[in-house]
């Protein structure tokens, strides 16, 4: 029996110390009709068989280090350094749980506290919570505390169309119950029209940059038009594109949310990922999840605890910030490890890659016939890009995996129906300028095929 | 010897990851919106290892001794399960790449999916919710959900016994409903009288944690199924407790509607310090149509795939549920969870699920007879299932269940869960799991009796402990006045 350390012996020690005479005899409670009912589950494999096993079925996947790949759109392919899995492997983290007891749990909890000074550095706040699951759900905290900080006398939340559509879905799966009036309008995605959405009603006017499509909006001067409604601002970014672009928090956002799955956390078909999530201090206690604080123990020794607990689920119950419970917290160690390894100076050389490289590309493709580069009013953007396509992005992506082996990038038709045929491409540190260079020639190819 | 910030180790100009030089011409940045400061730590690679390592050394954790965490299953976790999700099939597929693409990662989670199913009797199961919490509020809102279906309006109430889970009303009120609580009876079980009084037609349904957090199967679980069906609600099953129950009992078979399984308890996945966790929901026929999606379903040879045309070998793909509540994350939930749960599964069979809850079953019943002989235990008149709940109370001594728990942490045992469930005074709630042997009960409960003795003996010895830890007793209300939460001390 694996993982299971009785021995026959053991057992009727134990049984008898109860005094039973089997195990059976422990489940008479359960109604007899439903006990130990016959499970159609296959037939048990050893480790060797199962590790056989399942490499057979990871072989059916085509992996991004066995490919070239171009595809983003909220989940990217980055250098991860080998240090981070080597931390991450320490039994003394993963097999811990929730640092409750904090005399025995000071490792993860420093770990929490560097990991919260670190998020505080990139966004430009004041506070951070320990994680939420992922960015999508960070953005669905957000709106909540949003609400929570007006007292629920405002209902009207406003998220900009070129917010991710999947975080905007899960937003509204979160407030299905709440009653709330919900704007995002594809008509208005610039700046300005956003603003005008605002009134005395609103809670949150949310918006992402570098936005779904890639460009990065100067947010100078909107927090105070948020502000001047009595609004919050969200900011839903990209960790990467801070080693470069002025955090959100000197643009005076109130909350700075998004995913952290781009600091030394792997693809993984999607999760698990880490939902950053920062604020102001001011707003510290309507903000949901876990907290640490510094503090000191008997004997005037420094240490860390998990503070305001009074706003959780745990104690709070139906009247808590929000039901989170367990977290991201390894994947918030992989984020905290991977910024640690990076540092002001490889964040900085990274977030620059990706702009360098993403721009060499967006100037190969706009020059082939029947391909152009989107842009919005001109505006920079980071390491994503749209392309109009001269045929739909299904058809080339299929050309360009059986021809070139290439994964391409995604299609936007999917979600923005005005925007058929235009495909975002994504660009990181991971692609080559030959890559790249490939990519030119294939979709040339397409065109002409 | 007090580990230093992180930001305190580097020194200027300091680094530990060499990028390559950019291969590409460079193009002009736009320079008013280029930061030029970033506080991040400069450190070397040797620097963050050692940080990291000396940290990781301050931690309980299952890999260095018994954690009988009640209510968190902290069992073993195999290492196997670490390799397959790190297989780079698994790690390095993007969440939009082409489903053909993708075959092998679909194939395992439809097969997870179906598993699940089969272990809770339920008609079908979606993954998305990525912790408990996050299954219990998908699972409230689908039974939303399905009352607004039907026209039904007037439903507003969810009734809770007073045992739960804290994530139980806290998810009731994210969803846009009322909680209303019902008290437990002397036996530990739901209170039938004051259950049937709340049942009427504005209950959305019921939520329940069978067994209970007192450790107790609820043993009239078929007359609260049928008070609450009686009066058209659901009934949610908090899976939290599954351990139990694996090959034993389906909350499917006993009509439950809808209940979330704790991938990071029952099934083996790590805890992580604090997740990631996943949180399936399995339903019932009738909410079929409202499951998180995407799922994933099957098309077999014969059938109808996508391009109207017949499918020539079994595929898998994504679908949407008709009527879903939405999406609970940005893609699936937690993929690598999913194969490390699937590795788990594969290795036990059906025979190994039902021998996982059987000991787990007997480890708790033999540690809450030796632990019966020390303290009292409230509801310990009859068996329990995974776990049991002791009151850390001496006679003749002041100690409190907080001075017990940290006590233990002297002998290198992680302490219950303490002052959980409410409804229990002083509670310590045990939860062993099937992985600890005889000799590693024994030992704990030497500890614990060790403990009674000098409750009586040295109670200031209680009072102050821990003593054999990195660190003392702290102090939560200055860490909460003062609110440090930055290494830059008083932000903002």
């Amino acid at each position: 029996m694996v993982y299971i350390p009785h021995t026959d012996a053991d057992r009727e020690a134990m049984l008898e110390a109860i005094g039973v005479k089997g195990i059976d005899e422990l489940f008479d409670c359960v109604p007899e009709q439903f006990r130990f009912p016959e499970l159609d589950l296959p037939e048990p494999l050893t480790e060797m068989e199962a590790a056989d096993e399942l490499s057979k079925i990871a072989d059916y996947n085509l992996s991004a280090n066995l490919t070239t790949t171009f595809l983003g759109a909220g989940a990217y392919y980055h250098y991860i350094p080998s240090v981070v899995d080597h931390i991450l492997r320490r039994g003394e983290f993963y097999t811990a749980y929730t640092p409750y007891q904090p005399e025995v749990s000071q490792g993860t909890l420093q770990a929490i506290f560097e990991y919260q000074s670190m998020i505080c550095a990139l966004t430009g706040m004041e506070a951070s919570n320990a994680s939420h699951y992922d960015g999508a759900t960070s953005l669905a905290e957000a709106v909540i505390m949003a609400l929570n900080v007006q007292r629920g006398r405002r209902k009207r939340i406003i998220l900009s169309p070129d917010i991710h559509p999947h975080y905007r879905a899960v937003v509204r799966t979160y407030t299905q119950g709440m009653g709330l009036e919900l704007i995002e309008d594809p008509a208005i995605a610039d700046l300005e029209s956003l603003k005008r959405a605002l009134d005395a009603n609103t809670a949150l006017l949310a918006v992402q940059t570098p936005s779904f499509f890639g460009q990065v909006d100067d947010l100078m001067g909107l927090a105070d038009e948020v502000h001047s409604v009595g609004a919050l601002l969200c900011v839903v970014t990209n960790p990467i594109s801070l080693g470069l672009f002025t955090a959100p928090g000197h643009l005076g956002a109130d909350i700075v949310v998004g995913d952290g799955q781009p600091l030394g956390i792997p693809l993984s078909l999607g999760g698990p990922y880490l939902g950053f999530f920062a604020t102001r201090k001011k707003y510290v206690r309507k903000m949901a999840g876990r907290l640490v604080g510094e503090t000191v123990d008997t004997s005037g020794k420094r240490g860390y605890v998990l503070t305001l607990s009074t706003r959780e689920q745990h104690i709070r119950r139906q009247r808590a910030t929000s039901n989170i419970c367990t977290n991201q917290g390894l994947m918030m160690l992989a984020a905290a490890v991977y910024l640690s390894t990076m540092g002001k100076r490889g964040l900085r050389q990274v977030a620059e890659l990706c702009f360098h490289k993403a721009h060499y590309a967006a100037a190969q493709i706009d020059v082939l016939k029947g391909y152009s580069v989107v842009q919005r009013h001109e505006r920079p953007f980071f390491n994503e890009f749209a392309v109009q396509c001269p045929r739909p992005v299904t058809e080339i992506n299929e050309y360009l995996l059986d021809n070139w082996g290439i994964i391409g990038g995604y299609d936007l038709g999917r979600d923005y129906p005005q925007r058929k045929d235009q495909m975002l491409i994504a660009v990181t540190e991971m692609n080559t300028r030959e890559e790249i260079d490939i990519l030119a020639t294939a979709l040339a190819e397409v065109e002409h095929d | 010897m007090t580990e230093p910030l992180i930001y305190d180790l580097g020194a200027p100009g300091r680094f530990a990851v060499q990028m390559p030089e950019p291969d590409v011409p460079l193009t002009e940045m736009p320079a008013l919106i280029v930061r030029d400061e970033l506080n991040l730590p400069e450190v070397s690679e040797i620097d963050i290892v050692r940080h990291y390592t000396r940290l990781s050394s301050l931690n309980h954790s299952i890999d260095k001794g018994f954690y009988p965490l009640g209510s968190c299953t902290m069992k073993y976790n195999p290492r196997i399960n670490e390799d397959m999700a790190r297989l780079p099939g698994f790690a390095g597929i993007h969440p939009l790449q082409d489903e053909e693409t993708i075959q092998g990662a679909l194939f395992l989670t439809f097969v997870l999916q179906e598993w699940l199913k089969e272990i809770g009797g339920f008609a079908g199961v979606s993954l998305q919710p990525a912790a408990g919490a996050h299954g219990e509020f998908a699972g409230i809102l689908m039974m939303r959900a399905y009352h607004l279906d039907r026209g039904d309006t007037k439903r507003t109430k969810i009734l809770i016994p007073d045992s739960a889970h804290g994530t139980n009303p806290a998810s009731t009120t994210m969803s846009g409903l009322e909680v209303l609580e019902i008290p437990s009876d002397e036996r530990g079980n739901v209170d039938l009288k004051s259950l049937r009084a709340a049942c009427d037609d504005t209950v959305v349904g019921l939520m329940i944690t069978n067994p209970n957090t007192l450790g107790m199967f609820e043993e009239q679980i078929e007359e609260v199924v049928g008070l609450i069906q009686n009066c058209g609600g659901l009934v949610y099953g908090d899976g939290a407790n599954m351990n139990a129950l694996l090959g034993v009992a389906r909350p499917g078979d006993m009509a439950f509607d809808v209940m979330h399984y704790n991938l990071h308890k029952t099934f083996g996945t790590p805890h992580g310090g604090g997740g990631p966790g996943s949180g399936p929901v399995g339903v019932s026929e009738r909410l079929l149509p409202f499951l998180p999606g995407p799922i994933v379903e099957t098309i077999q040879p014969g059938d109808t795939n996508d391009e109207g045309d017949l499918a020539e070998t079994p595929h898998h793909r994504l679908v949407m549920p008709e009527k879903s509540i939405g999406r609970m994350t940005a893609f699936y939930g937690h993929f690598s969870i999913f194969v490390r749960a699937y590795t788990y599964i594969r290795m036990h069979g059906p025979e190994g699920m039902r021998r996982i809850a059987e000991h787990a079953v007997l480890n708790a019943n033999y540690l809450q007879t030796l632990v019966s002989k020390i303290f009292p235990i409230p509801f310990g008149n009859r068996a329990c299932m995974h776990e049991f709940v002791a009151e850390g109370k001496v006679k003749g001594s002041d100690v409190r269940a907080l001075d017990v728990a940290k006590r233990l942490m002297d002998f290198g045992f992680h302490p219950p869960t303490n002052y959980f469930p409410l409804i229990v005074h002083e509670a310590l709630m045990i939860e062993p799991t099937e992985t600890e042997s005889r000799q590693t009960l024994d030992r704990f409960a030497e500890a614990l009796a060790q403990i009674a003795r000098e409750a009586v003996q040295d109670p200031e010895l209680l009072h102050t402990a821990p003593h054999c830890t990195p660190i003392a007793r702290l102090d939560e209300v200055r860490a909460a006045r003062d609110l440090v939460i930055c290494s830059w001390g008083q932000s903002g």
